[in-house]
């Protein structure tokens, strides 16, 4: 196959991914645009096979492995229960992470293959571009087994921190472009190693001084990395598909950091530097004095509902935790059987990746067209009956409105306070993640539900 | 005098990211968790290269030491690829509207 035409099929992908990104403007045309992904990349890979034109035994073998990988995926894609999303795409970022490192090491031991020169002459924009792919893959890989270990629990998602951090991360990334420079110089492939292995230092300790709630930026934030170091690698191929492919990912991963640090208020900076939950869980429990609450049971909440002619649910994380998506739905269903207008609003922070509680939603049948974001909803907290919220905490904490001290003022909250009644399931008064109390608790119009939010929800259900 | 290819690499690139800017500005907040697992399988075309570094042993020899490093790109990036696009597939099958029956 002629270099052109491979040049312009890889065009072709590369606006088939766009087209496939496009497709997410609407739950309507998304699945089509995951249809225009798919054969993206199967041009992709095809074309790839016919210019590379080497079907001997190595061919094989590269099939074979395809497979094994393929099969692997698609267990893992079917396995996986919905809560544990974020958990997959960390680990799935972390294996781009990887790949970009291991194909940039190929290139530099075998260069020609790549027609980037001979070993210990490889062209200087290409080891360049070698040294960056390699070097953001490394981050995004040894960031993402962190953030994946943090989610999934087997790492306390506590913030870890210690003095120097940002000293010794600064030094670090100082001492990346000083070898990137030297690496140009000697073509050494030592330097390399030890560009690789530094590298894989830094994305460990970038990502463990940043506690649980803060996951959704960093996601978001490694969604990114995984793109530049696609690019930086689509650069050192000369290919177009993994160019444009890069720059979609990293830009993505870009925006949705950026709008999950709005969701909560703070700089991308401050959110990365880390260490919020640690500094201000002490202080806040200090402050800690006993105010009195209306705690009720199931039985109460039933009536309250019983009696509401619209009902608002806030979800949070904690719904994922116990996995009380479908006993909502159930509830919510009992309620509209009763002509009782039933809506959900979502805080863009919510849960752990971005988006996380709408897709747990829609896995319990609850239709896309009922769900609404804070902007869209929070007016309509003043004429609802009841807010029910399940799961959630800082998200619905009027101090971020009312007191300028507050860590989380400035922060947008849903305004659940504004509803003629609140019914709040949680296990008990203690704070939320970000260590202050909650206003909430202790407002006349609410009512704690102190239980499991899942068994909670059932009861409810019973009793209606 | 000629321009070099790199700067029309570099275009296409920083072509992209604005394209990249406004297409995710228009994903709806709702489908965002789609968003991060396409965007993921996407960007496993990286095993374009992992393709051609596990292709790159000379006549004979299918296991080098470059092409080894090829091999264990291809099996994490077809992870990816299957993982990814699999699973945005059954998150995106669950999105339901109303039923207009009721």
């Amino acid at each position: 196959m002629s270099a052109n035409l491979s040049a312009i099929l890889y065009l072709v992908s590369g606006v088939l991914f766009i087209l496939a990104l496009r497709g997410l403007s609407s739950p309507e045309t998304s699945r089509q645009g995951n249809l225009f992904g798919i054969i993206g990349m199967v041009i992709a890979v095809t074309v790839t096979f016919l210019s590379v034109g080497n079907f001997s035994s190595g061919f094989v073998y590269v099939l074979i492995f395809l497979a094994i990988g393929g099969s692997l995926g698609a267990f893992i894609a079917y396995r996986i229960p919905m809560t544990a999303m974020p958990e997959l795409v960390a680990g799935f970022h972390s294996l781009v992470g990887l790949a970009a490192v291991f194909v940039a090491i190929s290139a530099f031991i075998n260069p020609s293959a790549f027609n980037l020169g001979t070993p210990g002459n490889i062209k200087l924009a290409s080891l360049i571009e070698m040294a960056i792919g390699a070097a953001v893959g490394a981050i995004t890989f040894s960031g993402s087994v962190i953030a994946f270990l943090k989610l999934q629990g087997i790492m306390s998602g506590a913030p870890i921190t210690f003095k120097g951090q940002h000293l010794l991360n600064a030094l670090l990334l100082i001492l990346i472009v000083i070898l990137t420079v030297y690496l140009c110089s000697t073509q050494s492939s030592n330097l390399f190693w030890i560009l690789i292995a530094i590298s894989f230092l830094i994305g460990f300790l970038i990502i463990i001084p940043i506690g649980g709630a803060d996951m959704p930026v960093v996601i978001s934030m490694l969604n990114s990395y995984s793109g530049w170091a696609a690019a930086g690698i689509g650069f050192t191929l000369e290919n177009t598909a993994l160019i444009i492919t890069g720059a979609l990912v990293g830009s993505s991963g870009a925006i949705l950091s950026y709008i999950m640090c709005k969701g909560m208020n703070r700089s991308f900076f401050n959110v990365i530097l880390g260490g919020f939950g640690a500094t201000d869980q002490t202080s806040g429990s200090q402050n800690k004095e006993q105010r009195p609450v209306k705690s009720g049971n199931a039985d109460d909440a039933a009536f309250l509902m019983k009696n509401a002619s619209s009902v608002i649910i806030v979800p949070g994380y904690g719904m994922a935790v116990a996995q009380a998506q479908h006993a909502l739905r159930e509830m919510v269903d009992t309620l509209k059987k009763n002509d009782i207008k039933v809506s959900y609003a979502i805080h863009p922070v919510a849960g752990r990746m971005p988006g996380h509680m709408n897709v747990l939603l829609a896995e319990a049948n609850v239709p896309y067209d009922e769900v609404f974001e804070l902007e869209e909803i929070n007016n309509d907290f003043a004429n609802a009956d009841v807010a029910f919220v399940i799961g959630a905490n800082d998200v619905t904490n009027p101090v971020a409105k009312t007191d300028p001290q507050s860590p989380i003022y400035g922060m947008p909250v849903l305004d659940v306070e504004k509803c003629k009644s609140v019914l709040f399931v949680k296990r008990s008064l203690s704070p939320g993640y970000a260590g202050i109390d909650n206003d909430l608790f202790y407002k006349e119009n609410t009512l704690m539900l102190f239980a499991d939010a899942k068994k909670m929800t059932e009861d409810i259900t019973k009793n209606l | 005098m000629e321009i070099d290819p790199f700067i029309f690499r570099l275009s296409i690139f920083i072509l992209s990211i604005f394209v990249g800017y406004y297409v995710v500005w228009s994903v709806t907040p709702s489908l965002h968790t789609p968003l991060m697992s396409v965007t993921n399988a996407i960007s496993s075309v990286i095993i374009v290269g992992a393709i051609i570094a596990a292709l790159s042993g000379s006549d004979g020899v299918v296991f080098s030491s470059s092409s080894i490093y090829g091999f264990l790109a291809i099996v994490l990036a077809a992870v990816n690829i299957f993982g990814g696009f699999l699973v945005t597939q059954r998150m995106l099958a669950m999105y339901k509207k109303k039923k207009k029956d009721k």
